[in-house]
């Protein structure tokens, strides 16, 4: 180890255990005298609960308990909440159905949950609970969003009338309107955007630890962000007061967002501790995971756009249905309304742009944000437009870009968002340059030769993060606010903790927060180490999602570095009698400029704790903390270029390369960014080409398992040619931006530009299967042979 | 998965005695496709006869012109074996393309072809070839061991011993996977024999499992070209259809598939 | 109920489990070595890959008792002593894994798949195809990619300089 500061590529802290097996994830946990729960779930998307007999079951060997709804709600348990408030067009609230963890009454998607059974092994409970007999009467179900707004559709929620959640609308419809009627062209596309399931690797997990005697509860479970969970689950579901609920999130297995809510599973495990006197966990199996981990997406739009004589952009019109599935998950409105229509503009000066957006509920597991959670429809519909209307007006794709691109900063859009800084023009020129978009002609021809077709496709994708000011987003009806806090603890000899709101589960904090310290004072990254995940060590954060570890952690974590840094230069200003700014830090070194007078850090710290000559007045110790509010979001942004080779005999579309060129402001550990890259864009292209969760018209899920489900594997994707341009972000300290969610945000458009570039058809909806990339590419030849 | 017995069994005689005395005896060979079933609760055997240690019913052998290969010899082994690469290159390509390395260092040949799964890939080699399936009660071409979907003429206490390959002049397989579980939507497998007759069937399309294209044979025999197999496909009512391809696509998979073995072989 | 024994890294084992046990489970629950992860039920993810008889097999694929007698080899017993294995620094040097789930399955199946091509015999195209049973979420495999065929290289120049 070594200093490894900001721009180093520091190899990765926390990979030794990983690497020989010694993560700590939720499931490794053990606690003496556990038990295990097993959930009886509904095989029906919709029915009528009219009867549990639990006889069986409890009479099964090891079964402690067969606990169900109607106890749930005898005990107080609250309902399962949406936490930010979306105002209909009229000024209605949303229309939130109720939702239980154990579901006594009427169940509403395939998978939920009506009963619980604890027993003394794993598979003693899932033995007890195929034993648990339910009966139920089928209510007709529906699974399409647009049918479950028809007249006479099933009705889900007696609260939702016609399945509408909320009506919602931003922009100036008239001003949007006017522009049309002033266009000389008009491009009109319907865009859907398929849904999700987002599947990080480890299953959901829970174990739930009731003390009876200190009447206090300690959950550890796979959350990125586990003080939420502890607010959620004390503020709304009634399981303990604070002070006596302790949520530990270990070494968590990815999350994508599929992480964030605090599902019916996490809470009854809480519960059914208190109820059956012994600590119990559960671990979701992979089809569990398919049927009630949150999935993402999931929209139809309606999109128009509208161009003077000179192609440059009046106005943009959408109309967008999204699909929140059976009940409203935690984020769920935020991410088809606030997450979205205010990224309609894209990188473009568009004067004037109106989006309505209806969210209806369905017989589908519920769905909520995951990674990039409404940025990525948003870009999907711009960035598909963009390519279209290009083609259309017979521009050249970045031509047609370049024409409309915002360059002057701020940039305040129609739609909210106020753009800080950028440079679109730099990300676009190095991706064309490096995905020698001048040579693709040749390449096609080359390609044609061997009976292949090629396409070229761009995504210029911009995104909000560093996700966000407290007070505007709670006056868009945000339930919390979405700061950060840090503390950083430096111990009496000189090493440092870091404690931080932030969760990691794959993206290297204990690495890249380190490299702060390692910057700000001299000192060896192997000095250092990052706590969080816990709700007893951490006095409280937000948690980890919307890119904004970064944008707003890290943040917090410098400005707690600067108090703890004035402090220090206090402290060593006192001991070597020198003025206060004459102290200077340097290789792990305080000095007094200009002479050779120096202490260690590890000196002043001793010198702090020791208190034996400290300034008058200082209270002894050296430990600070702070909490970072943005003032902004950040804007990072960028251009992909993807380019694909599709065989006609089968459609399999083969990605021959993809480009990304990246503005994410200042980034600290380039190695880390670049990973975080390429997930992204492997989950971006899954979702092009591979991923898509289906329903029967009954309800049923198609792709339950790793068998339907296509998940992208190593010989589906490519290696990947990245760059970052910076442009610092004005509103935090460091001028970072976040680069999270960026690949799955950008690729996708690229993608799909590329595929219908080679075929010659836009007619081509996600995810681009093979059938449907073969029968376009027959029909093109077939009409190319006519 | 439900609770089970499971047993190891030293010779066929005794695997034949335990599942006998078994309330519902299943026999274990990889147990790739079984133990996902069972642990799925789709099938749940009183007890598991474990016939891979059974030493007659592994390794492969020099069979007249062709090669037997013990019934529990794994993927992996048939992929990797020199003769079989050297008398049938077909089968060994094929093998090494079933599942993935780990599913082939325990996947085995009894246990696939018993299993009969529409999508497996053996079973296409078998019908080519003109296999002979060795019970521990008789002989069965394959044609008449593949009886439908998941269904084959196995009584149910028979244990397949080996398979009989005859050798063939040209042999190739070519599939198209399901992106998902990487199963053949469509896989081709063309044999050609000493005499100069062809044989192609295809396996991962049929409704009721493997079948042949005599159309495709007939051409081949006069013409072994993949241009020959162009313009042949066959009926789409006959076909699997899922979310991942209708069986309209699944028919021209085997039409590309079939060129692309002969062209291979 | 069977006991079941084996040769566990190195080390002879032997415990009760019910016949219905994984060896996953045998691993993780009755052994306490929780480096191997469970990530699907349909033996496609591959984060349960160890090796037994040094080969890579699927442990929630296999009762625990077909590996009765068996040597098996998971995570924890890779690297020698505090010597981490070449796949093992590869993957780190590297940066091949994020949040470390699918990390034990996929060196494992690295470390098998540079035994069976033989050291610095892998290409791009090969480590991608050979990697069709271990799935990884964060990654986007492009960093595994590169940091298998570093390995397979760098353990190639370990054996000539053996010779």
């Amino acid at each position: 180890m070594a200093v490894e500061g900001i721009g180093a590529r520091a190899l990765r802290k926390e990979d030794k255990r990983f690497i020989t097996g010694k993560g700590k994830y939720t499931d490794d946990m053990v606690l003496p005298g556990m038990g295990f729960a097993a959930f009886v779930r509904s095989p029906h998307a919709h029915a009528r609960v009219k009867g549990i007999d639990a006889s069986a079951a409890l009479a099964m060997p090891g079964v402690d308990a067969v606990l169900t709804g109607d106890q749930l709600v005898g005990d107080g348990i609250g309902n399962i909440i949406c936490g930010w408030m979306i105002h209909s067009k009229d000024g209605s609230p949303m229309k939130m159905g109720a939702w239980r963890a154990l579901e006594p009454e009427t169940v509403r998607f395939v998978g939920q949950a009506v009963a619980v059974v604890v027993a003394d092994t794993q598979a003693q409970a899932r033995d007890a609970a195929d034993a648990v007999e339910v009966d139920y009467e089928e209510l007709p179900a529906v699974v399409d969003p647009l049918s479950a707004l028809e007249p006479g559709a099933p009705q889900l929620h007696p609260e939702a009338e016609g399945n509408l959640i909320f009506d919602w609308e931003i922009g100036d419809e008239a001003a949007t309107n006017a522009a049309f009627d002033n266009a000389s062209h008009v491009t009109r596309m319907e865009i859907s955007n398929n849904r999700l399931v987002p599947n990080p690797m480890e299953p959901r997990a829970a174990l739930a630890d009731y003390n009876d005697a200190e009447e206090h509860h300690t959950l550890y479970t796979t959350s990125q962000n586990p003080h939420v969970a502890r607010l959620v689950l004390s503020a709304f579901y009634n399981i303990a007061p604070e002070h006596k609920l302790r949520v530990i999130a270990p070494d968590v297995g990815g999350g994508f967002g599929s992480k964030i809510y605090i599902y019916p599973e996490e809470m009854v495990c809480l519960w059914a501790s208190k109820r059956v006197g012994r600590p119990v966990k559960w671990v979701s199996d992979r089809t569990e995971a398919f049927l009630t981990d949150a999935h993402g997406r999931d929209h139809r739009s309606e999109a128009e756009l509208a161009l003077d004589a000179d192609n440059k952009i009046l106005g943009f019109r959408v109309k967008t249905v999204a699909n929140l599935g059976a009940y409203m998950s935690l984020f769920s409105s935020s991410v088809p309304t606030y997450l979205y229509a205010t990224l309609l503009s894209g990188q473009y000066n568009i004067p004037a742009i109106h989006a309505n957006v209806k969210t209806v509920y369905t017989n589908t597991t519920p769905v909520d944000a995951y990674r990039g959670a409404g940025r990525p429809e948003a870009t999907y519909l711009v960035e598909r437009m963009m390519e279209t209307a290009a083609r259309e007006v017979g521009l050249s794709p970045a031509e047609f870009r370049r024409k409309n691109f915002v360059r002057s900063f701020p940039h305040q859009t129609p739609v909210i968002m106020c753009y800080d800084a950028g440079d679109y023009d730099v990300t676009l020129d190095a991706a064309m340059k490096t995905a020698d978009y001048d040579g693709f002609p040749a390449r096609k021809a080359e390609a044609a030769s061997r009976g292949k077709l090629r396409g070229i496709g761009l995504s210029c994708y911009i995104e909000a993060c560093g996700i966000a000011p407290s007070a505007a987003v709670g006056s868009l009806g945000a339930g919390v606010g979405l700061w950060e806090s840090a503390e950083v603890r430096v111990n009496p000899v000189g090493t440092v903790e870091v404690l931080t709101g932030s969760h990691s589960h794959g993206q290297g904090h204990e690495t890249t927060f380190a490299q702060l310290i390692s910057e700000r004072f001299g000192l060896d990254t192997d000095a250092v180490s990052i706590v969080h995940g816990d709700t007893d060590k951490v006095q409280f954060g937000m948690g980890t999602y919307g890119s904004r570890s970064g944008a707003v952690g890290m943040s917090a974590i410098v400005k707690a570095l600067d108090k703890v840094e004035s402090k220090a230069k206090k402290i060593a200003a006192h001991l070597m009698e020198a003025a206060e700014g004459d102290i200077q830090i340097e290789g792990g070194e305080l000095k007094v400029a200009g002479t050779d007078k120096k202490l260690t850090f590890t000196e002043v710290a001793l010198a702090a704790y020791t208190a034996h000559n400290l300034p008058e007045g200082m209270e002894p110790g050296l430990k600070e903390g702070a909490f970072y509010d943005p003032t902004n979001f950040t804007f990072p942004a960028g251009t992909y270029v993807c380019e694909v080779e599709i065989d006609p005999e089968t459609g399999k579309t083969e990605i021959i390369n993809f480009v990304a060129a990246d503005d994410f402001g200042k980034v600290i550990n380039p190695m880390i960014v670049e990973g975080q890259v390429h997930g992204g864009l492997v989950q971006g292209i899954g979702q092009a080409l591979l991923e898509n969760a289906a329903y029967d018209e009954t309800g049923q899920l198609l792709t339950a398992s790793y068998m339907d489900y296509t998940m992208p594997r190593a010989d589906d994707v490519p290696s990947f040619s990245l760059s970052t341009h910076e442009t610092l972000c004005p509103g935090n300290p460091l001028g970072m931006k976040g680069c999270g969610e960026a690949g799955a945000i950008g690729s996708p458009p690229a993608v799909i530009n590329a595929i219908t570039d080679a075929l010659g058809s836009n007619d081509l909806t996600m995810p681009a299967s093979p059938e449907k990339v073969w029968a376009l590419a027959q029909s093109g030849m077939k009409q190319a042979a006519e | 998965m439900y609770e089970t017995n499971y047993h190891r069994a030293g010779s066929i005689a005794e695997a034949a005695e335990l599942m006998a005395k078994a309330e519902d005896g299943k026999l274990l060979g990889g147990g790739q496709t079984l133990l996902p079933t069972m642990k799925q609760r789709l099938a749940a055997p009183s007890d598991l006869v474990d016939v891979t240690k059974i030493g007659e019913m592994n390794g492969i052998c020099e069979d007249g012109d062709g090669v037997a290969i013990g019934a529990a010899t794994t993927h992996a082994e048939v992929a990797a074996s020199d003769l079989v690469k050297q008398k049938i290159p077909g089968l060994a390509s094929l093998a090494g393309g079933i599942g993935d390395p780990a599913v082939r260092h325990m996947g085995t040949l009894g246990g696939s072809i018993a299993n009969n799964d529409p999508a497996a890939d053996y079973p296409a080699a078998l019908v080519a070839l003109g296999a002979i399936v060795k019970t521990n009660k008789r002989d069965l071409a394959a044609e008449e061991f593949f009886s439908g979907m998941f269904e084959t003429a196995l009584d149910e206490d028979e244990i397949v011993m080996s398979v009989r390959f005859p050798g063939a002049s040209a042999s190739a397989y070519s599939k198209y996977p399901n992106p998902a579980s990487r199963y053949a939507m469509a896989g081709v497998f063309v044999a050609k024999a000493g005499d100069g007759s062809v044989k192609v069937a295809v396996t991962g399309a049929g409704q009721d499992g493997v079948f042949r294209m005599p159309e495709m044979e007939a051409a081949l025999a006069s013409n072994f070209a993949p241009d020959a197999v162009a313009g042949i496909a066959p009926d789409a009512d006959g076909l699997l259809s899922d979310i991942h391809g209708s069986a309209a696509y699944r028919a021209n998979l085997v039409t590309v598939m079939a060129k692309r073995a002969v062209a291979a072989a | 109920m069977s006991k079941v024994s084996m040769v566990l890294n190195g080390k002879s084992v032997s415990a009760d489990a019910e016949d219905r046990t994984l060896l996953v489970s045998f691993i993780r629950e009755v052994r306490g070595l929780t480096g191997t992860h469970v990530g699907c039920d349909t033996s496609q993810c591959g984060a349960c890959v160890v090796h037994v008889d040094g080969k890579a097999v699927k442990a929630c694929t296999m009762l625990a008792a077909q590996a009765d007698g068996a040597d098996v080899v998971t995570i924890e017993g890779l690297a020698d002593g505090t010597a981490l294995h070449p796949v093992q620094a590869a993957f780190r040097e590297h940066h091949g894994l994020q949040c470390g789930f699918c990390t034990p399955g996929m060196i494992m199946s690295a470390v098998d798949m540079i035994n069976r091509h033989g050291p610095g015999n892998l290409d791009e195209k090969t480590i991608r195809h050979e990697l069709e049973g271990n799935i990884c979420r964060c990654t986007g495999y492009h960093n595994i990619v590169k940091a298998i065929k570093a390995a397979s290289d760098q353990m190639a120049g370990m054996a000539q300089a053996a010779e």
